[in-house]
């Protein structure tokens, strides 16, 4: 079969791989339909998470076909059309059983501190993800669900990853009627975060960002304010400006390990790797949030040391949450608010590549051209 | 202003919100919001027809990390450990936890080293590492790739020259330390 495969910083290829066999009694394997790149795969892409082994296939949106099942799966058989949570979990272990479906501790031997995520480095457990015309899919009957008859699989995709971590992380800010919302990233996570405030009563939603086409996308799909960072010397004045000077509600991290509007920052984090993310819209979140207010960090960071500003944290009384998104927890009432019009995933889809130019499509993301927001990965045998 | 006890007024009204926003409110209540309660004991929810997965078997001695307490029941069989790499993330995750930075140092280092070796080994196969084509920068033609990053203020365009550095970087210094050692080894026969 034809997959990518991670050739080291900045490099991807094509190969040919074995179709992955069943190797447990729960496994699946499913045939991609369509698969995504994260912005989250590009800190793999950028060489950031250690443990990224030359060989690996990326990948952890996909929806495909159900191929083969192993002996002992009971809830689909091939044929199936299926969405795949990004999460690989057991669903027995003492965190799945308590819902925490993405802090399973049964799926991945090289760590405790995260669950299992597909093609996504041996810290997450090893598993070769999705970019690929087949994937192994672990607990069958745990993980992937039918794909409803009336959901185009572009939505399909964006379930499995970007809009259940989006709407996820406005959940984490807890949200009450009224609430100013202040979303750091107008990539797909933080543009799916903002829709979600509203759904959850926000009184005001401001994005930021630094990419003026994605700011424009903000305020048509977000139904945002918006506020471009460069534009302001020090965008945490101008958001305490905004707030009248209170400082937001809630705010949104849905940037992460590559965050940019510090150059050192950025460059000891995304280029010298001696820092597990680049800390910038984190800090900005504890300094732009009010006193006794809420930070949802959804942004990926690495596992090494950040330089946080934690001292305001503390000193502000703030609640900082944090996850990977339980993906198939999201879905039930997801797909009501699909299904009732609320969201249109695939609103924010700006390119569908063909499996065999992956590299371009990982070059055009990470490097924000000709208008990229979220880039579809389609393998030639869909 | 938070100098006195009121909240700052909204610029709209819920009723406009409501009117404007598809969806405005429809998960107000927290008992429709799926992550609430955040930790909830349920363990038929998940589908899960076991009480403990059968263990996966384990084709070679698979590294685990020292703050486990077994092999976990299932894991992925991606790219065993190899070479001075494999030699590298064995030794990080034998001998440091995860929260020690040497684990997460050394599992760094030998991405570095893995990178060199495969590259290298490459170079003995019908299918070489090629940066060109690796790299995507032909999909850049194509991209708009003067418009995207110019005259629009964005500020990763500052950091954008270190990404060829960081890539032909090596390619450079293994050309130069090549080419060193062959002259040498040229000077060495002439005399």
């Amino acid at each position: 079969m034809h997959a990518m495969v991670y050739r080291g910083p900045y490099k991807v290829r094509i190969e040919e791989k074995d179709i992955p066999p069943i190797e447990h009694p729960n496994d699946a394997i499913v045939r991609v339909t369509r698969a995504a790149i994260c912005g989250s795969d590009l800190h793999l892409y950028h060489g950031m998470m250690p443990d990224t082994r030359v060989g690996m296939t990326f990948g952890h949106e996909f929806v495909g076909v159900v191929e083969q099942v192993g002996p002992s799966v009971e809830r689909l058989q091939p044929g199936d059309r299926v969405m795949v949570p990004f999460n690989i979990y057991c669903g027995s272990c003492f965190f799945c059983a308590r819902g925490l479906y993405s802090n399973c501790h049964n799926v991945n031997p090289n760590a405790t501190a995260v669950g299992g995520i597909y093609g996504y480095s041996h810290t997450c457990g090893g598993y070769d993800g999705g970019q690929a015309e087949y994937v192994r899919v672990p607990f069958a009957d745990v993980g992937p669900s039918p794909i409803p008859e009336w959901l185009e699989e572009d939505d399909a995709v964006l379930l499995t990853d970007a809009l259940s971590t989006g709407y996820f992380g406005a959940q984490l800010a807890d949200i009450v009627e009224g609430d100013v919302v202040v979303v750091f990233g107008a990539g797909p996570v933080g543009l799916f975060a903002a829709r979600s405030a509203w759904l959850m009563g926000a009184g005001r939603v401001i994005v930021v960002d630094h990419l003026e086409y994605r700011l424009e996308k903000a305020r048509t799909f977000a139904y945002a304010e918006t506020v471009n960072f460069v534009e302001h010397d020090d965008v945490v004045v101008e958001l305490k400006r905004l707030t009248d000077y209170l400082g937001a509600d809630r705010v949104i991290d849905a940037v992460g390990a590559e965050a940019d509007g510090n150059l050192l920052q950025h460059v000891t984090s995304a280029k010298l790797k001696l820092q597990g993310g680049s800390p910038v819209a984190l800090n900005w979140a504890i300094d732009s949030v009010r006193k006794g207010g809420t930070v949802s960090v959804m942004g990926a960071y690495g596992p090494m040391f950040s330089a946080v500003k934690f001292g305001d944290a503390m000193n502000k009384g703030l609640t900082l949450r944090t996850n990977q998104a339980p993906v198939k927890r999201q879905w039930p009432r997801l797909l009501e608010h699909v299904r009732s019009g609320y969201l249109r995933p695939s609103d924010i889809v700006t390119h569908r590549i063909p499996l065999e130019h992956i590299a371009e499509g990982y070059h055009l993301f990470s490097s924000k051209l000709d208008g990229c927001i979220k880039p579809l990965i389609v393998p030639s045998a869909a | 202003m938070p100098y006195r006890a009121e909240k700052p007024p909204l610029p709209e009204s819920a009723e406009q919100l409501r009117a404007r926003i598809p969806g405005w409110g429809a998960d107000l209540d927290p008992a429709d919001r799926p992550a609430v309660p955040r930790e909830r004991l349920d363990p038929g929810a998940s589908g899960a027809h076991w009480d403990l997965p059968e263990q996966q078997p384990e084709r070679w001695p698979r590294e685990r990390s020292i703050e486990h307490g077994r092999l976990t029941p299932v894991f992925g069989t991606s790219c065993p450990p190899k070479g001075l790499s494999g030699v590298v993330r064995r030794a990080a995750y034998a001998r440091y936890s995860e929260g020690r930075a040497a684990h997460w140092l050394l599992l760094l280092a030998a991405d570095r080293i893995d990178a060199v070796e495969s590259h290298l080994a490459s170079f003995g196969t019908l299918h070489p590492d090629n940066p060109i084509t690796e790299t995507g920068i032909l999909g850049e033609p194509s991209a708009r790739p003067l418009s995207s990053r110019f005259g629009v203020r964005r500020t990763d365009v500052v950091h954008q020259p270190l990404d060829p550095v960081i890539v032909a970087g090596p390619w450079v210094a293994a050309a130069v330390v090549g080419a060193l050692v062959v002259r040498s080894g040229v000077r060495r026969a002439r005399r």
